[in-house]
């Protein structure tokens, strides 16, 4: 057994976040029966804005959704079976595949037919989004689809023509929501959810920031899960009370001294999504005193950060905080989009120094002995540039691996060939 | 615990004092208490003399009575240090897998690369070629280095390589520049990914595909270094992984 050098518990909110999850996921199922409406689109889709349409309107997000297929490997298959049959690639986002493959057999991955959207709202996030609602909306027998171009480059090159051009599209696509609902658009449960969105990613910024910590508070597979609440509609309100709760209760963890891993000795990081079929490699870590603290793709794809007085990382400061009041629709908007584009994680979609660079601060920070690249063949966004990030990596001194995989198609990665490479990786930082 | 070989090497005192092959088959775990067994008896020793058991290999989990394991790439860089103190690259290209490693003077690694999943980087690939050729595996190297001209080979995977070495003898290309267009292909490929880790002398060739003086050849001359190769390539892994206790 393990020697164990501190203490650790289960988190205390562990329950509460699975059944907030399922919520959200049996909510999307009975919305209509509960008399309200559906919706579908991806993670970054500025879900705020949906929620100026009433308290009955109910999003799925499709990665979250994507990753949960993913998971249950025998799901995944079929789903993967489905779409490739109908001629699809295998090489397209893995994501995308399990939800088109879902909506294709007709089933919802927690049983029961696929609960089809009353309308799409989605956001051209990469290639791959460019095209995965549109298709998605056609094989639904057409669902009312509205898309928002934010290709508009890199926060550090934002400017007014930029911001105007993504907020001119969400006032078009307001309009259009009212069209397409039969509602009349409530600008001030748009103004709470956008107090939420940024609040909910501030929190989870400010609780990824207390895992620089040693002993880190929190594992990464356990962070998994508990960040996946953020990627579901970050504008909620109940999910703001969680991550305060969890916040509190992290603060907690690191004034006692309680570790995640008990026999915690090396940290690392990983990146990109992980393989979600095969989350068990996290636990083999763990048994060699390795804990993973985190990684871009943990903290940043919801949560967001600003550089502090003293140079280092930590969460943004909301709206709320500056003693911003919103008042109109369009300054609800214009913040918004400027949280949104602020997002660590949108930033490598345009520059893989962009990404190198936080790599590199966040392994200083958290105090990170190594780092493991997941060459992600599921997503093509996420795995831009990722082998310049691991030369860049290399080139600072940092010691990394890469390790082949897929984050949704459990064919794309082999567990005990991962494990050997893994296990010289370990050597390597004198962990094995 | 190789994917094609059980390999086991006893040491005593840094001194090798037996060592033995078996092919894994289908029960590698049989396999490696047999060739074990044997290689003890060929040192006069019993189960009861030896003080670690260090395993390593896409096997290791199976092997028989192994108190401790390291990875392949650990092995192969202790192994070829202690060959060749002044290794600094190891490349081991076997069955399946073919690797490159990078290690200090003590023999500990500081970097790998692996190729993945690609049996046109490893031995599967020269045997497949061979009995495309019909040509005994152990005589296409010899075969290669009487080779008049240089023919390319397009084909990345083995299975298209396989189709396209059947149409080059339908062009009545010869068998040995056939054959050498075959080893040039899988040195490409070797020689890429050790580029990947960087290349620092010396460098040592270990692992069966070793043995191969086509292609060696071609890797020599595709890297542009020449290569240390040990007497018995195959064995460096088990070797480094005997190796391993008195490191630690």
């Amino acid at each position: 057994m393990a020697e164990t050098k501190y203490k650790t518990k289960l988190l205390d909110c562990w329950d509460e976040a699975k059944q907030l999850i399922m919520k959200y996921y049996e909510d999307y199922m009975r919305a209509h029966e509960l008399g309200g409406i559906r919706w579908a689109g991806g993670t970054a889709s500025f879900s705020a804005i949906p929620a100026g349409l009433g308290d009955d309107v109910h999003g799925l997000s499709g990665e979250p959704y994507g990753a949960i297929v993913a998971y249950n490997k025998e799901f995944a298959a079929e789903c993967h079976e489905a779409i490739e049959a109908k001629g699809y690639s295998r090489d397209l986002c893995a994501y995308m595949r399990n939800y088109w493959g879902s909506v294709l057999l007709n089933k919802y991955v927690w049983g029961g037919e696929w609960p089809k959207p009353d309308f799409i709202w989605t956001t051209h996030l990469c290639c791959g989004h460019a095209k995965w609602y549109q298709l998605a909306g056609e094989l639904e027998g057409g669902v009312p689809f509205f898309c928002i171009d934010i290709s508009v480059g890199p926060y550090n090159e934002l400017n007014e023509r930029k911001l105007n051009y993504i907020v001119s599209q969400l006032m078009d696509g307001i309009e259009w929501l009212e069209k397409v609902t039969g509602r009349k658009y409530n600008d001030e449960k748009l103004i709470e959810a956008v107090y939420n969105e940024c609040l909910t990613s501030s929190l989870w910024a400010e609780i990824c920031t207390l895992n620089k910590t040693i002993p880190a508070p929190l594992d990464e597979k356990t962070m998994y899960t508990i960040q996946a609440i953020s990627a579901l509609e970050r504008c909620r309100k109940e999910y703001v009370n969680f991550y305060q709760k969890l916040r509190d209760e992290v603060r907690d963890r690191v004034s006692n001294e309680i570790a995640a891993v008990g026999n915690e000795k090396f940290r690392v990081i990983t990146d990109t999504q992980p393989p979600w079929a095969f989350l068990q490699l996290w636990r083999y870590l763990e048994k060699h005193g390795v804990v993973s603290v985190g990684s871009l793709y943990t903290f940043g794809l919801t949560g967001n950060f600003e550089v502090r007085d003293d140079g280092t990382w930590g969460p943004r400061a909301t709206p709320q905080e500056k003693g911003i009041q919103i008042e109109t629709r369009e300054q609800a908007l214009r913040i918004l989009v400027e949280w949104g584009l602020s997002m660590p994680l949108g930033q490598h979609y345009y520059s893989p120094e962009l990404k190198s660079d936080m790599l590199k601060r966040i392994v200083k920070e958290w105090k990170v002995d190594g780092v493991m690249l997941h060459y992600n063949r599921g997503c093509e966004g996420l795995s831009l540039g990722i082998a310049e990030n691991k030369l860049a990596l290399k080139k600072a001194g940092i010691p990394v691996m890469h390790f082949e995989g897929n984050m949704g198609d459990e064919r794309g990665f082999d567990l005990e060939r991962t494990k050997a490479e893994v296990d010289a990786f370990l050597e390597i930082l004198g962990a094995k | 615990m190789g994917s094609k070989n059980v390999k086991v090497v006893i040491l005593k005192d840094g001194q090798i004092l037996s060592e033995g092959l078996a092919p894994s088959g289908f029960d590698q775990k049989t396999a490696a208490e047999k060739i074990f067994n044997e290689v003890l008896k060929k040192a006069g020793l019993s189960h009861g003399d030896i003080d670690y058991i260090v395993a390593t290999g896409a096997g290791k989990d199976v092997a028989p009575n192994a108190n401790s394991e390291i990875s392949v790439m650990g092995a192969d860089a202790l192994g070829g240090t202690f060959l060749y103190p002044s290794a600094r690259t190891v490349i081991d290209v076997g069955a399946e897998v073919a690797r490159a490693v990078r290690c200090d003077e003590k023999g500990k690694m500081i970097d790998f690369v692996v190729n993945e999943k690609c049996a046109a980087g490893a031995g599967t690939f020269i045997e497949a070629m061979a009995r495309t050729l019909e040509v005994k595996l152990e005589e296409i190297g010899p075969l290669s280095l009487k080779a008049e001209k240089t023919v390319s080979m397009s084909a990345q995977c083995t299975i298209f390589a396989e189709s396209e070495v059947v149409s080059l003898i339908h062009e009545k290309i010869s068998k040995a520049d056939i054959a050498r267009a075959i080893h040039d292909a899988i040195a490409n490929r070797i020689a890429s990914m050790a580029r990947r880790l960087g290349i620092q002398r010396d460098v040592v060739l270990v692992g069966g595909v070793a043995k191969n003086v086509g292609f060696l050849t071609s890797l020599q001359k595709t890297l542009g270094v020449d290569l240390l190769v040990p007497e018995e390539p195959e064995f460096v892994g088990a070797l480094g992984a005997a190796l391993a206790p008195l490191k630690r």
